[in-house]
């Protein structure tokens, strides 16, 4: 099943990766990362995610990872 | 450790040290394709990289690769001086705005028109970043910079540089491209130029230089979000994106 | 060997090809042009890299490119375009590459003019640029010299990885003598440092930027110590006539040469007068001239400046003996004869 990893750590919480998901199924976390930071976070309950890599294409940590 | 194919992650061609960079800062985008065109066309062993003086000085510590740091502006001749002695390396620069279109203004123009055979990675968003926001060459005529603290007026500072457009002038230029990373879309046409512009090297067809609009949001005083808005709103217009010079043998490249 | 006749500036570059120079970057200035243009016909010929930068800045950071990719790189200039070459030499220092560098020196400051001048001195030997760092320098008194120098250079630059600069004048440059060309058996040595691809290694970086203050004193220590180790192992100088000698004159280079005249007339007239010729003027040879103070009665020292080399006498002799000094400072080579009149009138003050 496609999916993303993100690597909360290495997440600068800048958010790009948010606006661009065709499924809006990433958002920020209400918690921070050990940066200080809120990290970005998937929200797939319903198994939406295509793995497109809209999301990682836009990181500039490199901070996500795509499967499918 | 989800299940199926890993069909996005970090370039080998990248190292795993988190950037200083800012958060939403499009170098890191940059340096990512960098890597992943390096992977793709299997030259990461080859490849020696040129770090200029600005924010991207530390990009030996990001690339996983041979790196030269060069002093401020002077990354093409230091490119130069590799490439004729070790033609069989694959050498870039990376440069910033102030790097290459304001103190290396001689040094790109004339390893353009000697037609080097190197590749040139211009990161162009519009301010001296690590000097704290003073105003670039690529500055935009009004825009506020700390060094500009009523906006860039022309009569005083003159016109923002375009430096596609005048190194696409330069006869021994091969490839010359102006791209953003601002959108999914433009990434993927970005690492396109770039690969063409490493390419253009591995068949020795000359000079390639690709200019990547991109966002400063801290010195810009702007969300991430509202840079990536404000570049294609305001930068894209001044600095039209395409393709400035294409000579055949880069069109027929395969 | 079969002696050739050779004009400076084309003996110190093909010694230069013969010291295994892989790439030749620089620009056009008199009076060191004839190096530039024997490179651009020899070094293609060989197969090597020759590049005429678009200015000295850029040559400099040519020879920086090539130097970092482990090959034996050099460049050449004189007075003014030396002064562009300064941020390249101090980012070589910092960076520790090898490299040579030829400075052909002319009148100054500013433009100044085309004749021969050792005003230099200070920016060569000092450290031009910016940081705490020395380049390696050797002057030539002849073309012979500037030959063997020349290759001493390359050895010594990749020895300590440290630029390495001859500095002659524009006299040196522009004369010509007949000289043997030596066969160089010397081969560089390995460089696993240099940026070459980092197939079956881990990669390689060259840099000179240490952001925090711990790192960055940690590194200077290191070139600190190097400087140290050049300085207890490199100095050279020639002696004439020094035996018995009350007064010794120290003179470099050409105004060298000059001096070895007058001092052979004056010692025909009787007067007790030798030559300590420096050939490092970084590391000087000061250990050497710190042990003439038991034999001398008074220096002097002759220099093509209003008195550069001058101080590093005056350091070397600690107050202990009177230096004195004579210098010219409009691009004039001095004659024997004028420096024989001032033998005589130093003699007359402390010898007699």
């Amino acid at each position: 099943m496609p999916t993303i990893v993100i690597d909360e750590d290495r997440c600068k919480g800048c958010q790009l990766c948010t606006t661009v998901c065709p499924k809006d199924l990433v958002t920020m976390a209400e918690n921070f990362n050990a940066k200080g930071y809120h990290p970005a976070k998937l929200e797939d309950p319903e198994g939406e995610c295509t793995g497109c890599t809209m999301c990682a294409l836009m990181c500039p940590d490199v901070a996500i990872t795509v499967y499918r | 450790m989800p299940e199926g194919e890993v069909v996005f992650a970090r370039p080998a061609a990248l190292e795993d040290t988190p950037t200083h960079y800012c958060p939403g800062c499009t170098h890191g985008i940059i340096h990512r394709l960098i890597g992943e065109v390096i992977d793709e066309l299997g030259i990461r062993e080859i490849t020696v990289g040129i770090a200029p003086v600005g924010c991207a000085v530390l990009a030996y510590h990001y690339f996983n690769f041979d790196t030269v740091e060069a002093a401020h502006g002077r990354a093409p001749a230091v490119a130069t001086g590799i490439k004729r002695v070790s033609p069989e390396n694959v050498v870039f620069t990376y440069q910033g705005d102030g790097d290459l279109a304001a103190i290396g203004t001689a040094e790109i123009v004339h390893a353009a028109n000697r037609g080097e055979n190197i590749t040139v990675v211009f990161v162009n968003n519009a301010v001296f970043g690590m000097t704290g926001g003073q105003m670039a060459p690529t500055t935009l005529p009004g825009q506020v910079t700390t060094s500009t603290p009523t906006g860039r007026d022309v009569k005083v500072d003159g016109y923002p540089v375009k430096v596609a457009e005048i190194l696409a002038q330069t006869t021994g230029a091969a490839y010359i491209a102006r791209r953003t990373v601002t959108q999914p879309k433009y990434v993927r046409s970005c690492k396109k130029a770039i690969k063409t512009a490493f390419k253009t090297q591995l068949a020795g067809l000359g000079f390639a230089l690709v200019e990547v609009l991109s966002t400063c949001s801290t010195n810009w005083g702007m969300s991430p979000m509202e840079a990536l808005r404000w570049l294609d709103e305001n930068m894209i217009p001044y600095y039209p994106l395409g393709d400035y010079k294409v000579i055949d043998e880069v069109k027929a490249l395969p | 060997m079969a002696k050739v006749l050779m004009k400076g500036n084309e003996a110190i570059a093909e010694a230069a090809i013969r010291a295994g120079c892989d790439g030749y970057f620089g620009y056009p200035i008199t009076p060191q042009t004839e190096l530039l243009e024997y490179m651009s016909r020899r070094m293609p010929e060989l197969g090597r890299a020759f590049v005429q930068g678009e200015s000295e800045i850029a040559s400099i950071n040519m020879v920086l490119g090539a130097a970092a990719a482990g090959k034996r790189a050099m460049t050449s200039s004189s007075s003014p375009g030396v002064s562009l070459k300064q941020e390249g030499i101090s980012f070589l220092a910092g960076n520790e590459l090898p490299a040579v560098i030829v400075n052909i020196m002319r009148g100054g400051p500013g433009l100044g003019n085309v004749q021969p001048s050792q005003s230099d001195y200070f920016q060569a030997t000092k450290g031009g640029g910016h940081g705490d760092y020395f380049p390696i320098v050797l002057a030539p008194s002849t073309v012979q010299e500037a030959i063997d120098f020349t290759i001493l250079a390359f050895e010594l630059a990749d020895k300590y990885r440290n630029p390495a600069m001859i500095l002659g004048d524009g006299s040196i440059g522009q004369i010509m003598e007949p000289v043997e060309l030596p066969e160089v058996e010397s081969k560089p040595p390995d460089k696993p440092w240099a940026v070459t691809g980092c197939k079956g290694r881990e990669k390689n970086i060259i840099r000179s930027l240490y952001l925090l203050a711990g790192p960055l004193e940690a590194r200077n220590v290191i070139l600190q110590k190097k400087y140290r180790e050049i300085e207890a192992n490199e100095q050279r100088h020639a002696e004439f006539m020094l035996e018995g000698a009350e007064m010794v004159i120290v003179a470099y280079g050409t105004t060298g040469r000059v001096a070895q005249t007058a001092i052979t007339r004056a010692r025909d007239e009787g007067m007790p007068v030798g030559l300590f010729r420096p050939i490092t003027l970084y590391p000087y040879p000061k250990d050497a001239i710190s042990s003439l103070v038991e034999q001398a009665r008074v220096f002097l020292v002759l220099e093509m400046s209003a008195g550069q080399m001058l101080e590093d006498v005056e350091l070397a002799v600690k107050g202990t003996v009177p230096v004195e000094f004579q210098g010219w400072l409009g691009g004039r080579v001095p004659t024997p004869s004028e420096v024989t009149q001032t033998i005589k009138e130093i003699r007359t003050k402390y010898l007699k």
